[in-house]
């Protein structure tokens, strides 16, 4: 097996609230063969609410990561730099861009870049895992190393708004369709649904939908999602975005009572999944640290119910 | 360009008089130069004056004024003045741009006295004032200009006018509505007409619609009449299945390659009784019917609908069963009773010669599955306009019914506008007709099914006559209308009045809120494109695209119909969306126009031909091979290329080519390009 290795930018949440998402990716990559290693020294990747306050900054932040990742390839290759957040994903691929476009605001950059010893060439390349998972290790050799195919799993895969918005890199913009090859990959059966990249509400919580900035629209935007799931017969959700999955998962019980509408549903990172079907152990792909979790098999929920509790 | 006839105001001279001979005494050039304000389109950002004090010291100038609108007629008097008075002999113009003015000025030098051809323009407007903001460095541009231009014009020679005759016959590419109305009117006025459409009938778009607003008659039954006249005109030579192909030669003489697709049953002989349809070894239609936007089925052997014209019926050989195994007992050839079936047919080239072109080869509407927020291709009961036309035809998929896929009649039916126009991420323009049918459509609608119908709109924009109390009578009639542009289309139920239906999420900017409206069928409105091998066609006929890729007229508003190729003119929504009666008015005026070309009989032809200096050519051959119209041979004796100045178009091709300089073209040889050159380069 090749043995490709990536950079790989954790970002804040990978640290935190999405510590599931990058145990359970690290080791799916590792069992792929193909290695993470983190981006020495890195640095926020200016996501968070600093883009409307103040781009040119917010970029430079993404765009010191992006320097740090060509010092890896010092022969001049180009290189790829993983990002797992979607919120870093769009991040970075935005500092990207302004970058490779070379214009007045590239320039600014650059010169933020100079002052601290750093430079951008324009070889360091912003990557998605779903995107590598998909069109490079590919669906072929995930589906050769299925030990456990979850055969009659009804998967409803969630791409978020951030993944395909504004920047369409690898899949459609409207009808995204990666993951759920992925799913189908694995054996699992995908649950076609509208609502995709609907907003889940994780942009304007900013700290949990009970004590964020717009509770209220948070809850409407996450209980339309679950209820839509649920309505096309999905047994769990799966998602590739930390802020995603904590705001469906974690305020179920709350939505409950506010909607008069019974939620239960599983909502698990997508590299969780693949990981049970490659055979990993659920420890090692952080399937303790989920709220609700149980496959239709009957098997009994690691964690059963309840809410994150702000302190 | 310059008329021997004069230009209507007395002045200039007729074709029998006299034509002034080349300065080449009396004391050489006298160079008079006239320097345009344009209104502040110059003199806005360019010193006028600080240029017509540069040019009085500039050698060989007599003469330098300036004047406000040197294009109107006490600006040209000006000129004709200082000629006539012998203060000039040589007009330089700095104004606007040769394709604005240059003829304009030109035969204000003949009617000076001169020959139009002693005249040069400097483009200080298109090229400096509107596109240098920095006033000082304007005026130095203009300066520079005005110093080439008359170092150049001191140096032009005397060229004979030159005309061509014009053929009388037109050809019309495209035939809608548009070419309809064009073919009709030149027949009338005696000319004949070639029509070439590369559908199997005419009609184009209104032939598919039911009813046309704001009137509401019916869209057959205003032009299917036209449609037959044009099939029995006796001054039509009407082509379908066919296209163009080849197009050669200039104005006043095309010659149009045709190439005519085989239809595999004799045009002569085929009366269109369809009895071979019923026939066919299917017994129900199988394959994607064109004509009902894909509604229905069609058999192998068809015909568009009842009233196509020709009314011929097509065998399509990807479909039938004798072209694909060789195998059918053909009872289609049976049924024919004039023998009119011919399997081994191929298609065949018809080249013709005519002196204008008339192109109006239409539009296609917006792909709705490019706005895949609106579920069409997904949703099987989101419906693009066209579709939704043909449903509402008497001779259609349904006879005339709105149905759903499944049979049922909606209830309530969404009409969502403005798709792919007037949205950044498609096109930016409006499409100008989907307001007009959306409210057509929702009356429509409404009078067949009872349905409550939303139209979902940026603005409505119905200017034209009777069009906004067209507006007013649907708005009577209790049509909902929803100001916001539309969001999505979803199936995802957030209540339980929208399961099952298909929700219009939009935002009601009237209301200030955000909407949810069930509905069983969305109608989009989709907006109106180029044809997609509009760019094929242009190349073609050697005209211009817009950015959009429409076809560029010659002038936005006053010669609307025109292209920068003469000869060739433009009718319809190939020149941009358009309704049918705009349509129509400038298919007419495009005949009128074509008409008032072939109706003189003669055109006046550029005077910058080629020649070749005996002395100077290497006897190579380059330019005798490269020349497009065959005007170059070769004098075996003389051991040189010689030029048929009356062939010769004057396109250049060989006076770039000529490897010793010896092929050059009038009023564009090497002396007058290095003297212009040198005028710029001296003054910078």
């Amino acid at each position: 097996m090749n043995a490709t290795r990536y950079a790989y930018y954790p970002g804040c949440s990978g640290k935190g609230v999405g510590r599931a998402y990058e145990e359970s990716l690290l080791a799916v990559f590792e069992h792929l063969g193909a290695g993470l290693d983190e981006l020495e020294d890195w640095n926020c990747c200016g996501a968070t609410a600093w883009p409307s306050v103040d781009e040119q900054q917010a970029n430079a932040l993404a765009a010191r990561n992006l320097a740090l990742t060509e010092d890896r390839s010092p022969n001049g290759d180009p290189v790829d730099l993983v990002a797992a957040c979607t919120g870093c994903y769009r991040a970075l691929v935005r500092a990207e861009t302004v970058l490779n476009e070379r214009g007045p605001a590239a320039e600014k950059l650059g010169g933020a870049l100079a002052s601290i010893g750093l430079d951008y060439e324009g070889r360091a390349r912003t990557r998605h895992p779903l995107d590598i998972l998909v069109n490079e290790i590919g669906l072929d050799r995930i589906r050769e190393a299925v030990v456990r195919p979850l055969s009659g799993v009804k998967v409803a895969s969630y791409y978020g708004c951030l993944l395909v918005r504004p920047f369409a890199t690898f899949d459609d913009q409207w009808n995204p369709t990666s993951m759920d090859r992925l799913v189908e990959a694995i054996g699992a059966e995908p649950v076609d649904w509208p609502l995709k990249t609907r907003c889940c509400g994780g942009s304007c919580y900013c700290g949990g939908p009970v004590i964020g900035v717009m509770p209220e629209a948070t809850m409407q935007l996450s209980h339309a999602l679950l209820r839509e799931a649920k309505a096309r017969d999905a047994d769990l959700i799966v998602t590739i975005c930390p802020l995603c999955q904590f705001n469906m998962e974690g305020f179920q019980d709350r939505m409950t009572k506010r909607f008069g509408h019974p939620h239960d549903m599983p909502v698990a990172f997508i590299s969780q999944l693949v990981g049970i079907a490659l055979g990993i152990d659920e420890k090692r792909l952080g399937i303790h640290r989920l709220l609700r979790w149980r496959l239709p098999e009957g098997e009994p929920a690691t964690v059963g119910g309840g809410d994150h509790v702000p302190a | 360009m310059f008329r021997p006839e004069g230009d209507g105001n007395g002045h200039g001279k007729g074709p029998g008089e006299p034509i002034p001979q080349p300065i080449t005494t009396n004391g050489g050039p006298k160079v008079g130069v006239y320097v345009c304000h344009c209104g502040l389109n110059i003199a806005g950002t360019v010193d006028v004056a600080a240029v017509v004090a540069f040019a009085s010291t500039l050698p060989n100038v007599t003469v330098a004024r300036d004047y406000k609108f040197m294009c109107s007629d006490p600006g040209q008097e000006l000129i004709e003045q200082d000629l006539r008075d012998g203060l000039v002999n040589r007009v330089v113009v700095a104004s606007c741009s040769p394709l604005m003015h240059e003829m304009t000025f030109r035969r204000a030098t003949a009617a000076g006295g001169q020959s139009p051809f002693y005249f040069q323009m400097a483009s200080i407007r298109e090229q400096v004032s509107w596109v240098v903001a920095d006033g000082e460095d304007a005026t130095e541009k203009a300066k520079a200009l005005v110093a080439g231009a008359v170092r150049r014009v001191a140096l032009h020679e005397y060229l004979e006018p030159r005309t061509a005759e014009v053929r009388p016959e037109v050809m019309i590419v495209g035939g809608g509505i548009a070419g309809i109305h064009a073919a009709l009117t030149l027949a009338d006025a005696g000319k004949h007409v070639y029509l070439v459409e590369r559908e199997s009938t005419i009609g184009g778009h209104m032939a598919k619609f039911d009813k046309t607003f704001p009137t509401l008659d019916c869209a057959a039954c205003i032009l299917t009449p036209k449609m037959s006249q044009v099939r029995s005109h006796p001054n039509i030579t009407l082509w379908t299945y066919s296209d163009v192909v080849g197009v050669e030669g200039y104005t006043g003489d095309f010659t149009v390659r045709v190439r005519r697709r085989p239809r595999y049953v004799r045009e002569d002989l085929c009366t269109g009784c369809l009895a071979c349809i019923d026939a066919c070894v299917h017994k129900q239609g199988k394959y994607t019917d064109e004509w009902n936007e894909g509604l229905s089925k069609r058999k192998p052997i068809y015909i568009p609908f009842p009233q196509a014209t020709p009314a011929l019926v097509v065998v399509d050989p990807e479909a039938c069963i004798w072209f694909k195994t060789g195998k059918c007992p053909r009872p289609c050839i049976d049924a024919c009773e004039r023998d009119a079936f011919d399997f081994e047919q191929t298609e065949t080239f018809e080249e013709v010669k005519v002196g204008a072109i008339v192109l109006a080869t239409g539009f296609k509407t917006f792909d709705a599955s490019r706005m895949p927020e609106y579920g069409y291709g997904l949703y099987p009961n989101v419906y693009t306009s066209l579709e939704v036309e043909r449903l509402l035809n008497a001779a259609g998929p349904t006879s005339g019914e709105i149905e759903l896929r499944d049979g049922t009649r909606p209830k309530v039916v969404g009409i969502i506008h403005c798709v792919g126009s007037r949205d950044a991420k498609h096109n930016l323009y409006c499409s100008r007709v989907c307001c007009m049918y959306s409210l057509k459509l929702a009356h429509m609608v409404k009078e067949r099914t009872g349905a409550e119908v939303y139209n979902f709109y940026i603005d409505m924009r119905t200017p034209g006559k009777g069009y906004e109390e067209f507006y007013d009578k649907i708005l009577k009639e209790g049509v909902h209308m929803v100001r916001g542009r539309v969001a999505g289309v979803t199936d995802e139920a957030a209540s339980r009045e929208e399961e099952g239906h298909l929700v219009i999420r939009a935002e009601d900017t009237l209301i200030g809120s955000v909407r949810r409206i069930p509905v069983d069928m969305v109608i989009l409105a989709v907006g109106i494109e180029p044809q997609p091998d509009a760019q094929d066609v242009r190349r073609m006929f050697n005209i211009s695209c817009g950015a959009e890729g429409f076809f560029t007229e010659r002038h936005p508003k006053l010669a609307p119909v025109s292209t920068f190729t003469d000869g060739v003119f433009l009718a319809g929504a190939c020149q941009g969306p358009k309704d049918i009666p705009d349509t129509v008015a400038q298919a007419g005026a495009a005949a009128a126009e074509a008409l008032a070309m072939v109706d003189r009989g003669f055109v006046m032809l550029e005077a910058s031909t080629a020649f070749i200096d005996p002395a100077v050519c290497a006897g190579c051959h380059t330019c005798v091979a490269l020349c497009p119209f065959g005007a170059i041979s070769f004098d075996r004796e003389r051991k040189v290329a010689v030029v048929n100045e009356v062939v010769c178009k004057g396109c250049g091709v060989c006076a770039g080519a000529c490897p010793s300089g010896a092929a050059q073209q009038h009023l564009f040889t090497d002396e007058e390009i290095f003297a212009e050159i040198e005028g710029v380069l001296a003054y910078v």
